[in-house]
């Protein structure tokens, strides 16, 4: 099902820098993505990928520069789905409870089932009323993949989103991300090295030291998505 | 209404939360339960004299617990980064705010009505006649001292040095309060009991003054 296409979301980063101090975890970047894009965001550590995503969902202010949204959000803020490092989910409440909360502040209709229907997605329906605290890293992460996706958002933050998921979520998460991207989502990931989630991108960005040293457009293979990512 | 409704959603998981674990609650209500029976050990209160200064010591036990108390409801949220989802979620972040505030009041007023009969107790003062008087000073006390603190969690949060950061900047901002919920204590509690309409308005402007403040500049405090 395609988003219709006053939801879909661009982004343009234009001359950003942030600074911690003295260290610049971004330099000057420029970098515009249209709606639809699946852009992988490659680099090693410290390269700025994270600090990149933070910006984009108007977590982190640049220190300099400007980014603005097209499409529905040009009037405001876009409400990205954005799964970080940390789950961003609360450990003393159960899976449910954490979905049924973040639903009710994001004003999704039909909680109840939206957050049924996540569980049963991401394979925690079973262990639904357990509390997030005595989840295993991937069974958190799962739930941090259900928390992005409660709103259905149209722009996608996705911070390593394959860290801690077994074969079986890895196959699912790549199926809905390819859902995702084929119904007109904006995706921005960052990957590190070469990775099954690095073949659904159609254009793959790597940062260096806080700059954009290569910048692949969609149509690339996936040969080339690979050397960029290849750390 | 948005504003409200994500305030009311995100007090309930608040409220959840703590009596879930009760970890905020118990460890203020013994702490205070200890300062107010040291205070009573060291004084040794006569009647004339409890008069007089119980009040005082009593919110000064309050003031040193919300400190204790104000500390995590901020630093909680950095476990895992909970505040950044919140942050991306909540319509307006000072809805954020208001169910903080709303949670530490809450707190801070159960431990208040617990410690009050302990302190009367322990300090031969009645408040028969004069609950309605305590119970609105206690509630205006308590949220003048949860929404400034609050704020201070909010900033302190982010900072090195943070456990002794808040308590810095919290006990010299609140002294205002200290002073004016206070002398509207001594005046209830006394033996011709008396209602000092000036204190109350004055605890009334400093948390409409902080709660105005946190609405126009709240944002910022967020931000990382």
């Amino acid at each position: 099902m395609d988003l219709p296409s006053e939801r879909k979301i661009g982004l343009r980063f234009t001359k950003i820098e942030k600074r911690y101090g003295a260290v610049y975890a971004l330099k000057n970047v420029d970098l515009t993505i249209a709606p639809g894009d699946c852009v992988a965001l490659t680099g090693r550590n410290g390269s700025g990928k994270t600090t990149l995503l933070r910006i984009a969902s108007k977590l982190t202010r640049p220190t300099r520069g400007e980014l603005s949204f097209s499409g529905m959000a040009e009037n405001g803020n876009p409400q990205a789905g954005f799964v970080a490092h940390t789950t961003m989910v609360y450990d003393e409440l159960s899976a449910e409870e954490n979905l049924l909360f973040f639903a009710k502040i994001l004003g999704v209709v039909n909680r109840a089932q939206r957050v049924e229907q996540l569980l049963r997605e991401v394979g925690l329906a079973e262990r639904k009323d357990s509390l997030v605290r005595t989840f295993s890293r991937g069974m958190r992460q799962r739930v941090a993949i259900a928390r992005a996706l409660l709103a259905n958002p149209s722009l996608l933050l996705f911070d390593e989103p394959a860290t801690g998921l077994d074969p079986e979520a890895t196959a699912w998460f790549i199926e809905r991300l390819r859902k995702l991207r084929d119904s007109g989502c904006t995706i921005l990931m960052s990957l590190h090295g070469e990775s099954e989630v690095a073949r659904l991108a159609t254009r793959a960005v790597r940062l260096e030291a806080g700059s954009v040293v290569a910048d692949t457009c969609a149509g690339a293979t996936f040969q080339s998505i690979f050397l960029f990512a290849g750390g | 209404m948005r504003l409200l409704s994500n305030a009311a959603a995100l007090l309930g998981k608040e409220v959840r939360t703590e009596f879930r674990s009760r970890e905020l609650l118990s460890t203020t209500i013994v702490f205070v339960l200890i300062v107010v029976v040291l205070f009573s050990f060291t004084f040794d209160p006569t009647s004339t004299e409890s008069h007089r200064f119980g009040p005082g010591l009593l919110w000064l036990a309050f003031l040193f617990a919300a400190s204790l108390m104000l500390q995590p409801c901020f630093l909680r949220e950095q476990v895992n980064d909970t505040l950044s989802a919140l942050r991306l979620a909540v319509v307006d972040p000072f809805a954020i705010f208001l169910a903080k505030i709303g949670a530490n009041t809450l707190f801070l007023l159960l431990t208040e009505l617990l410690m009050l009969p302990v302190f009367a107790a322990l300090f031969n003062v009645t408040f028969r006649g004069q609950l309605p008087g305590i119970l609105l000073t206690f509630f205006l006390g308590s949220l003048g001292i949860s929404t400034a603190g609050t704020a201070l969690a909010a900033i302190s949060a982010q900072a090195r040095m943070r456990e002794l950061l808040l308590p810095l900047l919290l006990l010299p901002l609140l002294t205002p309060i200290l002073v004016a919920a206070t002398e509207v204590t001594v005046g209830l509690m006394s033996p011709d009991p008396v209602m000092q309409w000036k204190g109350i308005g004055f605890l009334a402007v400093f948390d409409v003054v902080f709660l105005t403040a946190l609405w126009l500049f709240g944002e910022y405090l967020l931000e990382e």
